[in-house]
């Protein structure tokens, strides 16, 4: 579905005059092949270029060197950037800067009338859309008296009633409390699950990407880590020098190991920690 | 430096159709030297609140005593409580405004009337505690990364020397390490200054493991102020509310409810690596 090739991209600071006062590296001969229908989550540092690589899913940004494929369409050549970003959504950050309309279907309505849908259908995926996100509710509302995560919910939706095949999060939940946190992650899980829709998620919060089918660590521009999650997150001391953490129950279980108790070697959630250390044997 | 807030009111759009109640009959004392964790579901009203601390938005009803003077008097001089109570914004977009990451750190303390090598000395010295390199000095604060513009807005503020620092959110978006760096950087500023702290959060794991004290605000009405230990200790209300406790005390409660002799309200890693290891020495 995403392929990159050895993609390198510089961001480049002119002056006034237009000469070059400074080349930024941001991306360093990625290599990254995701399939249709993962779920997949990039961890890493601030400026590690996690935002500059998902742009260049969506053809946003280009490639200095090498090449992005989306389903086999090359991104440099303008003509497929459409085509690339129906395929393609993004979700951002802040919540508020995302919605545009002054009720919730017409917020959800307006990418597929963009793109010169007929009505009759916009309204179907319209519908279509604030269902699967679980908002059907709240059609007719002013988007403006909605939660933070409702409102990621009602741009998730907008996203999908353009009938992608992949949804890139760039830290969807960033701004979110943690009830809204857990919908959208829900929501997107969800997605992936039973509409097979192929995620990608930029994420902060380590416990939100225990359900991903693959994690990337970024590091400097590379990709420096990739496994489940089991495999990244038993790598707690390297994590932290890439600036990044496991969850809390993790690095509990870890320490605990440490001292001696006999526990799995890495644990991702709440649950097998209780049933670990409440039925077996504590070492 | 004692902040007093005596039963605020405050509504948006007053007087029209979307008139909504932001704060309803808030009162709080902020003695000094305090350490406050801010907690609330998105649009309960914190950011709402702490805009009235530093005058930025004036009360509907109510009144603000600052070292105990009426800043709502005709004779206060809001300047002087601007300069004395700093605020980091939620969104640093809304607080950059500079063409380079230095000259928007020199503003505030060269806008104090500091002279040029007193301002420098502070603001180089803000920029290298939050972590931020000096090849990023001479670039816009537009063109950084996420969390690298989060870090640039609370230099700005820091460089002020405050003597009540809020911060609306300032680890959004961080790196779970620039996340701990941030918030030990702050306690260490508290600590060595004896400046009041006061941290809006949606991290409850962050506000656990920093905080002397915890407001949760929720529709605009204060619903807890006290330790972070007693308020955690109320897992469902929290919940209903749109939040959590930490993911060590869910542990840890759950624990306790299998029967193992565990602290059900430990509040950080430390703390329920000990009590597994040594029982419940709390009770
Ligand atoms: N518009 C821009 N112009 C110039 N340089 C940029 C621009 N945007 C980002 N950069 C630089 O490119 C590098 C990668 O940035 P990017 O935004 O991809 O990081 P990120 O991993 O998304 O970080 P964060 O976690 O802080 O969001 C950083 O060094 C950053 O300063
Ligand atoms: N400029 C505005 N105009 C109208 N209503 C507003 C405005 N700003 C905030 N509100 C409303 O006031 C209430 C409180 O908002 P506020 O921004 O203080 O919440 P918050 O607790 O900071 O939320 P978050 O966690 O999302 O930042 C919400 O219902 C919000 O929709
Ligand atoms: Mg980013
Ligand atoms: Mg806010």
């Amino acid at each position: 579905m995403v392929n990159f090739d050895k993609v390198t991209f510089e961001y480049i600071r002119r002056d006034e005059e237009g000469n070059v006062e400074s080349i930024n590296k941001a991306l360093d001969e990625i290599d990254l092949d995701v399939k249709k229908g993962d779920f997949i989550a990039i961890l890493g540092a601030n400026g590690s270029g996690k935002s500059t690589l998902a742009r260049h899913i969506n053809a946003l940004l280009t490639p200095t060197e090498g090449t992005v494929y989306i389903e086999g369409l090359d991104s440099k050549d303008e003509d497929n950037h459409l085509k690339i970003r129906q395929k393609t959504g993004m979700v951002f950050q802040n919540p508020d800067n995302q919605i545009i309309a002054s009720l919730v279907e017409e917020d959800v309505g307006f990418g597929p009338e963009n793109i010169g849908v007929p009505t009759k259908e916009i309204w179907e995926r319209v519908a279509f859309a604030l269902d699967k996100v679980g908002m059907t509710a709240y059609r007719e509302k002013s988007p403006n008296n909605l939660s933070g995560g409702q409102k990621q919910r009602v741009a998730i939706a907008g996203i999908l009633a353009m009938k992608p095949e992949c949804i890139v999060l760039d830290e969807p939940t960033a701004m979110l409390d943690p009830k809204g946190r857990r919908e959208v992650i829900e929501t997107i899980t969800e997605l992936n699950k039973n509409e097979d829709i192929t995620i990608i998620l930029i994420t902060h919060y380590m416990t939100e990407v225990i359900g991903a089918d693959k994690i990337f660590v970024m590091n400097k521009g590379n990709i420096k880590l990739s496994g489940t999650p089991r495999e990244i997150f038993k790598e707690v001391d390297l994590l932290k020098e890439y600036q990044l953490d496991v969850p809390q129950v993790t690095e509990i279980a870890h320490r605990l190991r440490q001292k001696g108790m006999n526990l799995p070697e890495c644990v991702l959630t709440v649950d097998e920690l209780v049933e670990a250390l409440a039925t077996g044997d504590r070492g | 430096m004692s902040l007093i807030l005596d039963k605020i009111n405050y509504y948006y759009g007053k007087g029209t159709a979307f008139e909504t109640a932001a704060l309803k009959n808030i009162s709080l004392t902020i003695p000094d030297g305090e350490f406050i964790g801010l907690i609330g579901h998105t649009g309960s009203g914190k950011s709402t609140l702490i805009q009235h601390m530093n005058g930025l938005i004036k009360a509907d009803s109510g009144s603000i005593y600052f070292n105990g003077q009426d800043i709502y008097d005709k004779d206060f001089k809001m300047t002087e409580l601007r300069r004395k109570v700093g605020l980091v914004f939620q969104y640093p977009e809304h607080q950059l405004f500079e063409a380079t990451v230095i000259k928007d750190v020199l503003y505030g303390p060269t806008n104090m009337g500091l002279d040029k090598l007193k301002a420098e000395v502070l603001a180089y010295g803000s920029l290298r505690a939050v972590g931020i390199s000096e090849d990023l000095l001479d670039a816009s604060p537009f063109e950084l990364s996420g969390g690298q513009k989060r870090r640039v807005a609370i230099a700005g503020i820091l460089a002020m020397n405050p003597e009540i620092l809020i911060l609306d959110e300032p680890t959004a978006g961080l790196d779970p390490m620039g996340r701990f760096e941030i918030l030990n950087l702050l306690k260490a500023i508290h600590e060595a200054k004896g400046i009041t702290v006061i941290l809006v959060s949606h991290s409850m794991e962050d506000v656990a493991e920093f905080a002397e004290r915890l407001i949760v605000i929720d529709d605009g009405e204060i619903k807890y102020d006290d330790e972070p230990r007693k308020v955690f200790a109320h897992a469902e209300d929290l919940r209903k509310m749109g939040l959590e406790v930490p993911q060590c005390t869910e542990l840890m409660g759950r624990l306790a409810d299998r029967g193992l002799d565990v602290d059900r309200n430990c509040l950080t890693i430390d703390e329920a690596v000990e009590s597994i290891l040594n029982g419940n020495r709390r009770k």
